[in-house]
Protein backbone atom coordinates (compact mmCIF):
# COMPACT_ATOMS: atom_id res chain seq x y z
CA UNK A 1 0.00 0.00 0.00
CA UNK A 2 1.59 3.32 -0.87
CA UNK A 3 2.11 6.04 1.53
CA UNK A 4 -0.92 8.34 -0.11
CA UNK A 5 -3.56 5.59 0.26
CA UNK A 6 -2.34 5.05 3.67
CA UNK A 7 -2.92 8.64 4.68
CA UNK A 8 -6.38 9.36 2.81
CA UNK A 9 -7.59 6.54 4.92
CA UNK A 10 -6.25 7.75 7.37
CA UNK A 11 -8.07 11.32 7.23
CA UNK A 12 -11.19 9.15 6.67
CA UNK A 13 -10.87 7.43 9.40
CA UNK A 14 -10.40 10.43 11.30
CA UNK A 15 -13.28 12.45 10.53
CA UNK A 16 -15.40 8.91 10.99
CA UNK A 17 -14.60 8.98 13.99
CA UNK A 18 -15.05 12.25 15.05
CA UNK A 19 -18.34 12.23 13.51
CA UNK A 20 -19.26 8.98 15.57
CA UNK A 21 -17.93 11.16 19.03
CA UNK A 22 -19.86 13.75 18.50
CA UNK A 23 -22.93 12.13 18.01
CA UNK A 24 -22.81 9.63 20.83
CA UNK A 25 -22.19 12.73 23.00
CA UNK A 26 -25.18 13.90 21.60
CA UNK A 27 -27.18 11.01 22.77
CA UNK A 28 -27.36 8.99 20.04
CA UNK A 29 -25.72 6.06 17.83
CA UNK A 30 -25.18 5.92 13.81
CA UNK A 31 -28.00 3.31 13.60
CA UNK A 32 -30.72 5.30 15.73
CA UNK A 33 -30.46 2.59 18.72
CA UNK A 34 -30.24 3.53 22.51
CA UNK A 35 -26.95 3.16 24.06
CA UNK A 36 -27.90 -0.29 25.82
CA UNK A 37 -29.74 -1.69 23.11
CA UNK A 38 -28.45 -4.54 20.89
CA UNK A 39 -29.22 -5.19 17.66
CA UNK A 40 -32.25 -8.06 16.59
CA UNK A 41 -30.75 -11.46 17.34
CA UNK A 42 -32.45 -14.37 15.63
CA UNK A 43 -31.10 -18.31 16.53
CA UNK A 44 -31.53 -20.76 13.83
CA UNK A 45 -30.71 -23.72 15.56
CA UNK A 46 -29.51 -27.35 14.02
CA UNK A 47 -28.75 -25.29 10.46
CA UNK A 48 -26.17 -28.22 10.48
CA UNK A 49 -28.11 -31.25 11.52
CA UNK A 50 -24.71 -33.44 10.92
CA UNK A 51 -23.12 -32.03 13.48
CA UNK A 52 -24.09 -32.87 17.24
CA UNK A 53 -25.44 -29.48 17.82
CA UNK A 54 -24.91 -26.23 15.54
CA UNK A 55 -26.63 -22.69 15.42
CA UNK A 56 -26.79 -19.88 13.33
CA UNK A 57 -26.62 -16.64 14.80
CA UNK A 58 -27.51 -13.03 12.80
CA UNK A 59 -26.81 -10.71 14.96
CA UNK A 60 -28.01 -6.87 13.11
CA UNK A 61 -25.99 -8.17 9.65
CA UNK A 62 -23.01 -10.01 11.49
CA UNK A 63 -23.78 -13.76 10.51
CA UNK A 64 -21.89 -16.56 12.54
CA UNK A 65 -22.58 -20.41 12.31
CA UNK A 66 -21.44 -22.54 14.99
CA UNK A 67 -21.47 -26.40 14.70
CA UNK A 68 -20.36 -28.85 17.97
CA UNK A 69 -18.98 -32.20 17.78
CA UNK A 70 -18.75 -34.53 20.30
CA UNK A 71 -16.02 -37.47 20.14
CA UNK A 72 -14.21 -40.01 22.02
CA UNK A 73 -11.20 -39.08 23.61
CA UNK A 74 -8.73 -39.10 25.74
CA UNK A 75 -9.14 -36.82 29.13
CA UNK A 76 -6.08 -34.78 30.41
CA UNK A 77 -3.69 -36.17 32.68
CA UNK A 78 -4.50 -33.97 35.31
CA UNK A 79 -8.25 -34.54 34.94
CA UNK A 80 -9.04 -37.68 34.48
CA UNK A 81 -12.75 -36.99 35.91
CA UNK A 82 -13.55 -34.56 33.56
CA UNK A 83 -14.32 -34.47 29.84
CA UNK A 84 -13.15 -32.02 27.44
CA UNK A 85 -14.15 -28.69 25.79
CA UNK A 86 -12.06 -26.98 22.76
CA UNK A 87 -13.04 -23.97 21.05
CA UNK A 88 -12.31 -22.66 17.74
CA UNK A 89 -13.19 -19.29 15.44
CA UNK A 90 -12.52 -19.26 12.13
CA UNK A 91 -12.47 -15.46 10.59
CA UNK A 92 -13.46 -16.69 6.61
CA UNK A 93 -11.76 -14.38 4.01
CA UNK A 94 -15.63 -14.46 2.89
CA UNK A 95 -16.66 -12.35 5.80
CA UNK A 96 -14.70 -9.21 5.05
CA UNK A 97 -11.92 -7.87 2.76
CA UNK A 98 -9.96 -7.39 5.87
CA UNK A 99 -9.86 -11.13 6.69
CA UNK A 100 -6.85 -13.51 5.24
CA UNK A 101 -6.61 -16.88 5.02
CA UNK A 102 -4.14 -18.67 6.84
CA UNK A 103 -3.54 -19.74 10.44
CA UNK A 104 -5.77 -18.08 13.30
CA UNK A 105 -4.96 -14.14 13.40
CA UNK A 106 -4.22 -13.03 16.68
CA UNK A 107 -7.68 -11.38 16.34
CA UNK A 108 -9.13 -15.04 16.05
CA UNK A 109 -7.19 -16.60 19.30
CA UNK A 110 -8.77 -13.77 21.61
CA UNK A 111 -12.29 -14.31 20.26
CA UNK A 112 -12.33 -18.04 20.90
CA UNK A 113 -10.85 -17.75 24.07
CA UNK A 114 -12.82 -15.16 25.06
CA UNK A 115 -16.33 -17.33 23.90
CA UNK A 116 -14.36 -20.49 25.26
CA UNK A 117 -13.56 -18.66 28.86
CA UNK A 118 -17.71 -17.05 29.18
CA UNK A 119 -18.66 -21.18 28.57
CA UNK A 120 -16.00 -22.79 30.52
CA UNK A 121 -16.61 -20.50 33.63
CA UNK A 122 -19.87 -20.28 34.12
CA UNK A 123 -19.45 -24.20 34.21
CA UNK A 124 -22.22 -24.08 31.41
CA UNK A 125 -21.75 -28.19 30.34
CA UNK A 126 -21.54 -30.38 33.16
CA UNK A 127 -17.71 -32.13 32.12
CA UNK A 128 -18.14 -34.53 34.77
CA UNK A 129 -20.90 -36.12 32.93
CA UNK A 130 -18.96 -36.88 30.41
CA UNK A 131 -16.44 -39.28 31.63
CA UNK A 132 -17.07 -42.68 29.47
CA UNK A 133 -14.27 -44.76 31.62
CA UNK A 134 -12.15 -42.81 34.15
CA UNK A 135 -8.65 -41.87 33.06
CA UNK A 136 -9.31 -43.35 30.05
CA UNK A 137 -11.76 -42.17 27.51
CA UNK A 138 -14.32 -39.26 27.80
CA UNK A 139 -16.35 -37.02 26.05
CA UNK A 140 -14.85 -33.84 24.19
CA UNK A 141 -16.68 -30.77 23.02
CA UNK A 142 -15.48 -29.31 20.02
CA UNK A 143 -16.99 -25.90 19.38
CA UNK A 144 -16.04 -24.68 15.80
CA UNK A 145 -17.31 -21.11 15.22
CA UNK A 146 -17.06 -19.94 11.69
CA UNK A 147 -17.96 -16.30 10.53
CA UNK A 148 -19.84 -16.03 7.73
CA UNK A 149 -20.25 -11.75 7.58
CA UNK A 150 -18.74 -9.62 9.74
CA UNK A 151 -20.94 -6.28 10.63
CA UNK A 152 -19.03 -5.93 14.41
CA UNK A 153 -19.30 -7.66 17.42
CA UNK A 154 -18.14 -11.19 16.76
CA UNK A 155 -17.62 -11.75 20.81
CA UNK A 156 -21.48 -11.74 21.36
CA UNK A 157 -22.66 -12.95 17.66
CA UNK A 158 -20.18 -16.26 18.90
CA UNK A 159 -20.92 -16.44 22.38
CA UNK A 160 -24.62 -16.71 21.94
CA UNK A 161 -23.93 -19.07 18.66
CA UNK A 162 -22.13 -21.66 20.86
CA UNK A 163 -24.22 -21.36 23.92
CA UNK A 164 -27.30 -22.05 21.57
CA UNK A 165 -25.66 -24.63 19.62
CA UNK A 166 -24.61 -26.31 23.13
CA UNK A 167 -28.07 -26.09 24.88
CA UNK A 168 -29.33 -28.04 21.65
CA UNK A 169 -26.56 -30.16 20.96
CA UNK A 170 -26.71 -34.45 22.13
CA UNK A 171 -24.05 -36.69 22.78
CA UNK A 172 -23.94 -39.75 20.65
CA UNK A 173 -23.51 -42.25 23.07
CA UNK A 174 -25.27 -44.31 20.49
CA UNK A 175 -21.70 -44.92 18.92
CA UNK A 176 -20.92 -46.98 21.89
CA UNK A 177 -24.10 -49.05 22.30
CA UNK A 178 -26.00 -46.76 24.74
CA UNK A 179 -28.66 -44.03 23.96
CA UNK A 180 -28.14 -40.46 22.68
CA UNK A 181 -28.55 -37.78 25.51
CA UNK A 182 -28.38 -34.18 25.50
CA UNK A 183 -25.15 -32.79 26.27
CA UNK A 184 -25.79 -32.07 30.50
CA UNK A 185 -26.28 -28.03 30.97
CA UNK A 186 -25.75 -26.69 34.17
CA UNK A 187 -26.15 -23.28 33.33
CA UNK A 188 -26.42 -20.59 31.06
CA UNK A 189 -24.13 -17.38 30.43
CA UNK A 190 -24.62 -14.35 27.82
CA UNK A 191 -21.94 -12.49 27.09
CA UNK A 192 -22.60 -8.42 26.20
CA UNK A 193 -19.68 -6.52 24.05
CA UNK A 194 -19.28 -2.69 25.01
CA UNK A 195 -17.89 -0.35 22.95
CA UNK A 196 -16.37 3.17 24.19
CA UNK A 197 -16.83 5.69 21.49
CA UNK A 198 -15.21 9.01 23.03
CA UNK A 199 -16.39 8.86 26.85
CA UNK A 200 -19.43 6.78 25.70
CA UNK A 201 -20.04 3.05 26.31
CA UNK A 202 -22.47 1.49 23.52
CA UNK A 203 -23.64 -2.31 23.74
CA UNK A 204 -23.29 -4.52 20.80
CA UNK A 205 -21.34 -2.39 18.75
CA UNK A 206 -21.92 -2.76 14.79
CA UNK A 207 -18.85 -2.93 12.92
CA UNK A 208 -18.56 1.14 12.20
CA UNK A 209 -18.49 1.80 15.72
CA UNK A 210 -16.26 -0.88 16.41
CA UNK A 211 -13.36 0.70 13.95
CA UNK A 212 -13.61 3.86 16.12
CA UNK A 213 -13.88 2.64 19.29
CA UNK A 214 -10.64 3.81 21.61
CA UNK A 215 -11.66 0.23 24.06
CA UNK A 216 -13.94 -2.54 24.28
CA UNK A 217 -15.48 -4.53 26.94
CA UNK A 218 -16.57 -7.54 27.60
CA UNK A 219 -18.83 -9.50 30.13
CA UNK A 220 -20.46 -12.71 30.49
CA UNK A 221 -22.82 -13.24 33.03
CA UNK A 222 -25.05 -16.15 34.14
CA UNK A 223 -28.58 -16.59 35.43
CA UNK A 224 -27.77 -15.38 38.91
CA UNK A 225 -27.06 -11.97 37.80
CA UNK A 226 -22.77 -13.28 38.99
CA UNK A 227 -20.10 -12.21 36.50
CA UNK A 228 -18.35 -15.06 35.08
CA UNK A 229 -15.85 -13.62 32.43
CA UNK A 230 -14.58 -10.34 31.68
CA UNK A 231 -12.35 -9.39 28.53
CA UNK A 232 -10.80 -5.67 27.95
CA UNK A 233 -9.78 -4.91 24.46
CA UNK A 234 -8.34 -1.94 22.15
CA UNK A 235 -5.29 0.27 23.40
CA UNK A 236 -7.69 1.94 25.21
CA UNK A 237 -8.80 2.70 28.59
CA UNK A 238 -12.00 2.25 31.01
CA UNK A 239 -13.02 3.85 34.46
CA UNK A 240 -13.93 2.19 37.17
CA UNK A 241 -17.91 4.01 36.98
CA UNK A 242 -17.83 2.29 33.53
CA UNK A 243 -17.13 -0.93 34.20
CA UNK A 244 -19.95 -1.35 36.65
CA UNK A 245 -22.23 0.57 35.01
CA UNK A 246 -21.61 -2.04 31.80
CA UNK A 247 -21.74 -4.56 34.50
CA UNK A 248 -25.27 -3.71 35.36
CA UNK A 249 -26.30 -3.62 32.11
CA UNK A 250 -24.89 -6.85 30.90
CA UNK A 251 -26.96 -8.25 33.96
CA UNK A 252 -29.64 -6.62 32.67
CA UNK A 253 -29.43 -7.63 28.59
CA UNK A 254 -28.23 -11.21 29.40
CA UNK A 255 -31.60 -11.75 31.36
CA UNK A 256 -33.48 -10.62 28.43
CA UNK A 257 -31.70 -12.23 25.58
CA UNK A 258 -31.68 -15.62 27.63
CA UNK A 259 -35.48 -15.31 28.01
CA UNK A 260 -36.52 -13.60 24.75
CA UNK A 261 -33.88 -15.42 22.30
CA UNK A 262 -32.92 -18.65 23.92
CA UNK A 263 -36.46 -19.22 25.63
CA UNK A 264 -34.94 -20.07 28.66
CA UNK B 1 -21.29 -21.91 47.76
CA UNK B 2 -18.48 -23.56 46.19
CA UNK B 3 -18.79 -25.36 43.29
CA UNK B 4 -15.60 -27.03 42.32
CA UNK B 5 -16.92 -30.67 43.25
CA UNK B 6 -13.90 -32.69 45.07
CA UNK B 7 -11.66 -29.57 44.95
CA UNK B 8 -13.70 -27.84 47.42
CA UNK B 9 -12.39 -29.86 50.69
CA UNK B 10 -9.32 -28.30 50.10
CA UNK B 11 -9.39 -25.04 52.84
CA UNK B 12 -7.17 -22.27 51.42
CA UNK B 13 -8.33 -20.14 54.71
CA UNK B 14 -7.75 -21.00 57.90
CA UNK B 15 -9.29 -20.60 61.19
CA UNK B 16 -7.54 -17.32 61.92
CA UNK B 17 -8.54 -16.12 58.96
CA UNK B 18 -5.08 -16.49 57.06
CA UNK B 19 -4.07 -17.79 53.71
CA UNK B 20 -1.86 -21.16 52.85
CA UNK B 21 1.37 -18.85 52.59
CA UNK B 22 0.23 -16.91 56.26
CA UNK B 23 -0.81 -13.90 54.15
CA UNK B 24 -4.20 -11.55 55.13
CA UNK B 25 -6.63 -11.60 52.81
CA UNK B 26 -5.27 -8.04 51.85
CA UNK B 27 -1.84 -8.70 51.72
CA UNK B 28 0.24 -8.91 48.66
CA UNK B 29 3.14 -11.55 47.69
CA UNK B 30 6.30 -9.95 48.57
CA UNK B 31 7.77 -8.27 45.34
CA UNK B 32 10.95 -6.95 44.16
CA UNK B 33 11.72 -4.90 40.96
CA UNK B 34 15.08 -4.07 39.73
CA UNK B 35 15.99 -1.59 36.86
CA UNK B 36 18.43 -2.12 33.91
CA UNK B 37 19.83 -6.09 34.49
CA UNK B 38 20.38 -6.22 30.28
CA UNK B 39 23.23 -5.25 28.92
CA UNK B 40 22.33 -5.34 25.10
CA UNK B 41 18.72 -3.82 25.50
CA UNK B 42 17.80 -0.55 25.36
CA UNK B 43 15.83 -1.02 29.03
CA UNK B 44 15.22 -3.58 31.16
CA UNK B 45 13.72 -5.09 34.04
CA UNK B 46 13.73 -7.99 36.35
CA UNK B 47 10.88 -8.49 38.98
CA UNK B 48 10.39 -11.22 41.70
CA UNK B 49 6.68 -11.16 42.87
CA UNK B 50 5.96 -14.30 45.40
CA UNK B 51 7.42 -17.15 43.42
CA UNK B 52 7.14 -15.57 40.28
CA UNK B 53 10.69 -14.37 38.16
CA UNK B 54 10.06 -12.48 35.18
CA UNK B 55 12.59 -11.00 33.20
CA UNK B 56 12.29 -8.08 30.73
CA UNK B 57 13.67 -6.13 27.15
CA UNK B 58 13.08 -3.17 26.00
CA UNK B 59 14.34 -2.69 22.36
CA UNK B 60 13.42 0.74 20.65
CA UNK B 61 11.70 2.67 19.36
CA UNK B 62 13.13 1.14 15.94
CA UNK B 63 12.10 0.96 12.25
CA UNK B 64 9.07 -1.50 12.49
CA UNK B 65 9.83 -4.47 10.75
CA UNK B 66 7.54 -6.36 8.21
CA UNK B 67 7.28 -2.69 6.79
CA UNK B 68 3.46 -3.45 6.61
CA UNK B 69 3.14 -2.88 10.14
CA UNK B 70 3.94 0.39 10.20
CA UNK B 71 1.70 2.98 11.07
CA UNK B 72 2.61 6.44 9.89
CA UNK B 73 1.37 8.32 12.46
CA UNK B 74 2.36 6.11 15.79
CA UNK B 75 4.44 3.81 17.12
CA UNK B 76 3.47 0.08 17.35
CA UNK B 77 3.69 -1.71 20.91
CA UNK B 78 4.95 -5.28 20.27
CA UNK B 79 5.07 -6.89 23.70
CA UNK B 80 5.93 -11.04 23.48
CA UNK B 81 4.97 -13.09 26.46
CA UNK B 82 6.81 -16.20 26.93
CA UNK B 83 7.03 -18.75 29.03
CA UNK B 84 10.29 -20.57 29.81
CA UNK B 85 9.71 -24.54 29.39
CA UNK B 86 10.83 -25.33 32.99
CA UNK B 87 8.82 -22.73 34.51
CA UNK B 88 6.04 -24.55 35.36
CA UNK B 89 5.72 -28.29 36.85
CA UNK B 90 5.40 -29.90 33.83
CA UNK B 91 7.26 -29.14 30.75
CA UNK B 92 5.81 -26.34 28.53
CA UNK B 93 6.32 -26.98 24.95
CA UNK B 94 8.71 -24.11 23.86
CA UNK B 95 6.86 -21.21 21.80
CA UNK B 96 3.79 -18.76 21.82
CA UNK B 97 0.47 -21.23 22.36
CA UNK B 98 -2.98 -19.74 22.15
CA UNK B 99 -2.98 -17.94 25.47
CA UNK B 100 0.68 -16.85 25.32
CA UNK B 101 -0.61 -14.91 22.20
CA UNK B 102 -3.32 -13.35 24.12
CA UNK B 103 -1.56 -12.15 26.82
CA UNK B 104 0.36 -10.52 24.98
CA UNK B 105 -2.00 -9.16 22.77
CA UNK B 106 -3.86 -7.83 25.78
CA UNK B 107 -0.14 -6.38 27.44
CA UNK B 108 0.34 -4.42 24.44
CA UNK B 109 -2.72 -3.09 24.42
CA UNK B 110 -2.46 -1.73 27.67
CA UNK B 111 1.34 -0.57 27.63
CA UNK B 112 0.06 1.50 24.46
CA UNK B 113 -2.42 3.49 26.68
CA UNK B 114 0.47 4.66 28.54
CA UNK B 115 3.02 5.07 26.16
CA UNK B 116 3.60 8.70 23.56
CA UNK B 117 3.33 6.45 20.36
CA UNK B 118 2.58 9.70 18.32
CA UNK B 119 6.17 10.70 18.76
CA UNK B 120 7.69 7.62 17.20
CA UNK B 121 5.85 7.38 14.03
CA UNK B 122 6.63 4.18 11.81
CA UNK B 123 8.96 2.19 14.67
CA UNK B 124 8.15 -0.38 16.64
CA UNK B 125 8.76 -0.93 20.35
CA UNK B 126 9.45 -4.27 21.28
CA UNK B 127 8.95 -5.79 24.90
CA UNK B 128 10.66 -9.37 25.62
CA UNK B 129 8.64 -10.77 29.03
CA UNK B 130 10.10 -13.74 29.53
CA UNK B 131 8.61 -15.94 32.85
CA UNK B 132 11.10 -17.81 34.26
CA UNK B 133 9.36 -18.96 36.94
CA UNK B 134 5.61 -18.80 37.21
CA UNK B 135 3.92 -19.01 40.39
CA UNK B 136 -0.05 -17.42 39.46
CA UNK B 137 0.14 -13.59 38.08
CA UNK B 138 2.63 -13.52 35.49
CA UNK B 139 0.74 -11.62 33.11
CA UNK B 140 0.62 -8.72 35.65
CA UNK B 141 3.89 -9.08 36.81
CA UNK B 142 5.40 -8.83 33.72
CA UNK B 143 3.24 -6.12 33.02
CA UNK B 144 4.43 -4.53 35.64
CA UNK B 145 8.21 -4.98 35.09
CA UNK B 146 7.72 -4.28 31.55
CA UNK B 147 6.86 -0.50 32.75
CA UNK B 148 9.72 0.08 34.59
CA UNK B 149 11.96 -1.50 31.97
CA UNK B 150 9.92 1.08 29.13
CA UNK B 151 11.23 4.10 31.47
CA UNK B 152 14.72 2.69 31.60
CA UNK B 153 14.70 2.70 27.70
CA UNK B 154 13.99 6.23 28.22
CA UNK B 155 10.33 5.93 26.29
CA UNK B 156 8.37 8.86 27.08
CA UNK B 157 4.83 7.45 29.12
CA UNK B 158 2.15 9.48 30.99
CA UNK B 159 2.45 6.95 34.03
CA UNK B 160 3.73 4.09 34.47
CA UNK B 161 1.69 0.99 34.44
CA UNK B 162 0.81 -0.96 37.53
CA UNK B 163 -0.56 -4.79 37.30
CA UNK B 164 -2.25 -6.63 40.12
CA UNK B 165 -4.82 -9.31 40.68
CA UNK B 166 -7.12 -9.86 42.98
CA UNK B 167 -9.36 -13.22 43.39
CA UNK B 168 -12.06 -15.36 44.93
CA UNK B 169 -10.90 -18.43 47.44
CA UNK B 170 -13.38 -20.16 50.18
CA UNK B 171 -15.87 -17.72 48.91
CA UNK B 172 -13.88 -14.45 49.97
CA UNK B 173 -12.16 -11.91 48.01
CA UNK B 174 -8.69 -11.46 48.56
CA UNK B 175 -5.63 -9.97 47.21
CA UNK B 176 -2.91 -11.59 44.96
CA UNK B 177 -3.63 -15.45 44.23
CA UNK B 178 -0.40 -17.93 45.00
CA UNK B 179 -0.15 -20.73 42.17
CA UNK B 180 -2.55 -23.15 44.54
CA UNK B 181 -5.04 -20.15 45.53
CA UNK B 182 -5.36 -19.63 41.67
CA UNK B 183 -5.10 -23.58 41.38
CA UNK B 184 -8.34 -24.10 43.86
CA UNK B 185 -9.85 -20.82 43.90
CA UNK B 186 -13.28 -19.52 42.63
CA UNK B 187 -12.17 -16.51 41.01
CA UNK B 188 -9.57 -14.40 39.19
CA UNK B 189 -9.41 -10.64 38.29
CA UNK B 190 -6.38 -9.83 36.94
CA UNK B 191 -6.07 -6.01 35.87
CA UNK B 192 -3.89 -2.85 35.69
CA UNK B 193 -4.31 0.85 35.92
CA UNK B 194 -2.72 3.61 35.42
CA UNK B 195 -2.25 5.29 38.49
CA UNK B 196 -1.83 9.02 37.63
CA UNK B 197 -5.34 8.85 35.64
CA UNK B 198 -7.07 5.92 37.53
CA UNK B 199 -7.82 4.61 33.96
CA UNK B 200 -8.29 0.56 33.70
CA UNK B 201 -6.30 -0.71 30.71
CA UNK B 202 -6.06 -4.13 31.40
CA UNK B 203 -9.30 -6.64 32.77
CA UNK B 204 -9.62 -9.80 32.84
CA UNK B 205 -11.71 -12.27 34.59
CA UNK B 206 -12.90 -15.75 34.96
CA UNK B 207 -14.74 -17.61 37.80
CA UNK B 208 -17.72 -16.29 39.70
CA UNK B 209 -17.86 -12.63 41.16
CA UNK B 210 -21.34 -11.36 42.56
CA UNK B 211 -21.45 -7.96 42.01
CA UNK B 212 -20.35 -6.77 45.32
CA UNK B 213 -17.26 -9.33 45.14
CA UNK B 214 -15.78 -8.02 41.72
CA UNK B 215 -16.64 -4.38 43.67
CA UNK B 216 -14.53 -5.68 46.45
CA UNK B 217 -11.95 -7.02 44.30
CA UNK B 218 -11.31 -4.33 42.13
CA UNK B 219 -10.86 -2.11 45.17
CA UNK B 220 -8.63 -4.56 46.37
CA UNK B 221 -6.27 -4.12 43.49
CA UNK B 222 -6.33 -0.58 43.30
CA UNK B 223 -5.36 -0.06 46.73
CA UNK B 224 -1.77 -2.82 46.31
CA UNK B 225 -1.30 -0.54 42.59
CA UNK B 226 -0.77 3.01 44.52
CA UNK B 227 2.08 0.39 46.60
CA UNK B 228 3.78 -1.37 43.34
CA UNK B 229 3.60 2.19 42.24
CA UNK B 230 6.26 3.36 44.73
CA UNK B 231 8.05 0.01 44.40
CA UNK B 232 8.37 1.19 40.84
CA UNK B 233 9.47 4.18 41.37
CA UNK B 234 12.05 2.95 44.20
CA UNK B 235 13.37 1.00 41.64
CA UNK B 236 14.35 3.47 39.27
CA UNK B 237 15.52 5.66 41.93
CA UNK B 238 17.84 3.00 42.91
CA UNK B 239 19.42 2.65 39.50
CA UNK B 240 20.38 5.88 39.48
CA UNK B 241 21.84 6.35 42.91
CA UNK B 242 23.96 3.26 42.28
CA UNK B 243 25.19 4.67 39.17
CA UNK B 244 25.46 8.12 41.22
CA UNK B 245 28.28 6.60 43.84
CA UNK B 246 29.85 4.55 41.74
CA UNK B 247 30.78 7.81 39.61
CA UNK B 248 32.09 9.08 42.86
CA UNK B 249 33.48 5.89 43.23
CA UNK B 250 35.69 6.49 40.05
CA UNK B 251 36.56 10.42 40.73
CA UNK B 252 37.65 9.23 44.09
CA UNK B 253 39.78 6.72 43.02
Amino acid sequence: MSAVSKSADEIVYGLRREYLEKISAEGNRIDGRKFDETRQAVVNINFVPRAEGSAEVRLGDTRVLVGVKVEQGEPFQDTPNSGILTTNAEMLPMASPTFESGPPSEDAIELARVVDRGIRESKMIALDKLVIKEAEKVWVVFIDMHILDYDGNLIDACSLGAVAALLNAKVPASKIGAEDYPLPINHVPITITFAKIGSIMVADPNLEEEEVASARLSVATNENGDVVAMQKGLSGSITQQELFSAVDTSIKLGKDIRKRVLGR
Amino acid sequence: MIELGTQSDIKLINEEGLRNDGRKFNELRPIRIEVGVLNRADGSAYIEWGGNKVLVAVYGPREAFPKHTQNPSRAIINARYNMAAFSVDERKRPGPDRRAIEISKVISEALEVAVFTEQFPRTSIDVYIEVLQADAGTRIAGLTAASVALVDAGIPMKDMVVGCAAGKIDGKVVLDLNKEEDNFGQADLPMAIIPRTDEIVLLQMDGNFSREELEQAVELSKKAATYISNLQREALMAKYKSQESEKEGERSE
